[in-house]
């Protein structure tokens, strides 16, 4: 008897599995992988906010899963196949970490499709996407030169990875537009986010005497020091100006939302292809937070900087750029470096008064 | 304001968390008991603080419920442990996935919230001394409480009877037991203790460290907390060495860097584990007085007889 219940039970358990997954099924199912928690502020958080930016324009005809805290190497590789199993027909691997996890994986899922951002290997159904967020650098690297009483920025760098580097020396270059003999004092923390550390990083800045911030790190951390220490800072990946209310400059806000909600509509429509997109300010997925805490002109000017990358009147990256052993680096995109270089970059610029660890 | 105490300071600050819990922990683990969910009890202890703190503007308020929280923790891992005698390893991993996991939950609607950091001390004229005026009379009360904390453990495990009681039971619970200490109350007592510490430890950072709750922000701590307490050979004024040790060379490797000294910085980054591993390596030579003080039934679960 009870054995029979039992049955019963599991019958229309299935039963009810099967009527709940048969309306499902019809919907595009997208996962999402985060290298940090999608509380951190920044990173994770704007790709969070893409995603629910994704759910409220296709509404019933997607349904979307997210994993959170995944770790860079081989643990990222079980969640992106976590993934794939659960039915997922397009994947978004969130950081540069989960390259070659996502390279793998989808090898096995030919018929999944994969999107990883920030990277560059790509195959049939793996493309690759990222902002030109060192569009936002040059513009940063312009009002710090601009608002630096010290002629020192500070700047607290992750890993060494080619799309950090590009950073630094967007930073650099805008800066020095403003101001040759500006000066960087960069410390890396070698993590994406640990607000302790972060917040010690930046003390050590402040201490060693640099008075405008910048970050390439998740938390609003940096943003609270420069706050309490009374100096400026720029915000990362989202408005941190609640954090530091007199302190923000502006802050580089990446706007995932447009691209996913464009890739899924591809994948609806049957017309998604593997590519490799890079929008920048002017495709609107690299915003500018206002511009605060700078007089009038200092604003004019990041304006007008901004309006002149939009209209491609200036590459950050224009020509000759030579490197800190006044080298002139190859000029493969004719005026202005090509993609290509950005996304390797491995030197610094001239100017820069630090080796890039590692080399 | 000069380097040295501009370092000192940063150093006190990164220090403090680390002390608060691992002081807990080495109460806990001379009563022979080894919690491992130290990062979860933690990580709550942020959460529930920064909670507190923002509904209430109040560090003390904030700093209270931390360490209830983190003692809340502890006592679902003592029922478990003490009460069920279930294996104390796997249940300390446990505790520290509930504890990140229910501290996301928590904490998810205070994302992206401000307070207003931990008051700190402010003795006009003393504070002035040159090189260690803010060093000595310019903390916030964590600071101090952690000094106090570890002086009052040190009398406690020393110096009193009940100190005694319990590091015997660490030691031997089956002869306290026989001379009539009742083992699992004092168990009990020094896991609750532990947990109350981590949660404070926790709420350091999500109050005075970086004023603000993320998910994830103890960021390991934890566990650099009961790595701790091994590398201070279970000894209270030994602890208080390691953590400052290590406090000091995560702090001075990011100013290193900053002064271009063209060291590697993964290097850098890897210094503090370097250091304690080679502390440990030479604890480990030690005979005698000087070498661990390891209790001797830790992480063994005990059953009364009757």
């Amino acid at each position: 008897m009870r054995k029979s219940l039992i049955t019963v039970a599991i019958g229309a358990m299935a039963l009810a599995a099967t009527e709940a997954s048969a309306p499902a099924a019809e919907k595009l199912k997208i996962g999402l992988i985060y290298v940090g928690p999608v509380g951190d502020f920044g990173w994770s958080y704007q790709h969070d906010v893409g995603r629910k930016g994704l759910e409220a324009a296709l509404g019933d005809k997607i349904e979307t899963t997210y994993l959170e805290n995944v770790n860079e190497g081989p643990d990222a590789e079980r969640s992106v196949e976590q993934l794939a199993r659960a039915g997922n027909k397009l994947i978004f691997a969130t950081s540069f970490g989960f390259m070659d996890s996502t390279v793998k994986v989808a090898k096995k899922y030919p018929n999944v499709m994969f999107e990883h951002a920030t990277g560059f290997k790509r195959a049939a159904n793996l493309s690759t996407y990222s902002g030109r967020f060192y569009e936002g650098r040059y513009i940063q690297g312009v009002i710090a030169a601009k608002m630096s009483k010290k002629g020192v920025l500070g700047y607290i760098g992750s890993f060494p990875i080619p799309e950090v580097i590009s950073g630094i020396n967007a930073t650099m270059l805008g800066a020095q537009s403003v101001n040759p003999n500006i000066k960087v004092k960069i410390i890396w923390v070698n993590t994406w986010f640990d607000p302790g550390k972060e917040a010690d990083a930046a003390k050590a800045l402040a201490d060693q005497g640099a008075d405008v911030l910048m970050q390439h790190t998740d938390s609003a951390a940096a943003m609270q020091i420069a706050a309490q220490r009374g100096i400026l800072a720029f915000g990362q990946d989202s408005d941190m100006i609640k954090f530091g209310p007199n302190s923000q400059l502006t802050s580089i806000v990446d706007n995932w939302a447009p691209y996913y909600v464009q890739r899924a509509k591809d994948m609806l429509d049957g017309t998604w292809k593997s590519a490799d997109v890079w929008g920048g300010l002017k495709s609107r997925l690299v915003t500018m937070a206002p511009y605060t805490n700078m007089p009038a002109d200092v604003k004019a000017l990041a304006e007008r900087t901004e309006a002149a990358i939009i209209d491609g009147l200036l590459h950050p990256f224009k020509c000759p750029v030579v490197d800190q052993d006044g080298k002139t680096v190859e000029c493969k995109g004719g005026t202005y470096l090509d993609d290509g270089q950005i996304l390797s970059m491995n030197f610094y610029v001239k100017g820069v008064d630090d080796k890039v660890p590692g080399k | 304001m000069g380097m040295l105490e501009a370092i000192t300071l940063s150093v006190i600050a990164a220090s403090t968390p680390l002390l608060l819990a691992a002081a807990g922990e080495l109460v806990v683990e001379r009563s022979g008991v080894l919690n491992l969910g130290v990062e979860g009890m933690m990580i709550m202890g942020a959460a529930c603080g920064f909670a507190a703190a923002f509904f209430t503007g109040s560090t003390l308020i904030g700093a209270l419920a931390g360490t209830c929280a983190g003692a809340a923790l502890a006592l679902v891992f003592a029922l478990l442990t003490l009460g069920l005698a279930v294996n104390q390893v796997a249940t300390g991993l446990a505790l520290t996935i509930l504890g990140v996991g229910l501290s996301g939950l928590i904490g998810a609607g205070f994302v992206g919230q401000r307070i207003a950091p931990a008051p700190h001390l402010f003795l006009p004229v003393l504070i002035d001394l040159p090189g260690v005026g803010r060093i000595l009379f310019g903390q916030d009360a964590f600071v101090y409480g952690s000094v106090l904390l570890v002086a009052g453990i040190r009398r406690f495990l020393f110096r009193t009877r009940a100190g005694l009681a319990l590091r015997a039971i660490g030691d031997n619970p089956a002869s306290a037991h026989a001379l009539g200490y009742p083992v699992l109350r004092v168990r009990l007592l020094a896991v609750l203790f532990g947990g109350a510490c981590a949660g404070l430890g926790g709420a350091y950072l999500s109050l005075a460290y970086t004023p603000f709750f993320v998910p994830g922000m103890t960021a390991g701590r934890g566990w650099i907390a009961l790595a701790l307490v091994v590398f201070a050979s279970w000894r209270p004024l030994r602890l208080v060495g390691g953590a400052y040790l290590f406090g000091a060379v995560s702090i001075l490797q990011l100013h290193a860097q900053g002064l271009g000294l063209g060291i590697p910085s993964q290097l850098m980054s890897s210094l503090p584990y370097l250091a304690t591993v080679l502390v440990l390596v030479l604890i480990s030579r030690t005979r005698g007085t000087a070498g661990s003080a390891a209790p001797a039934s830790l992480g063994t679960a005990f059953v009364p007889d009757r």
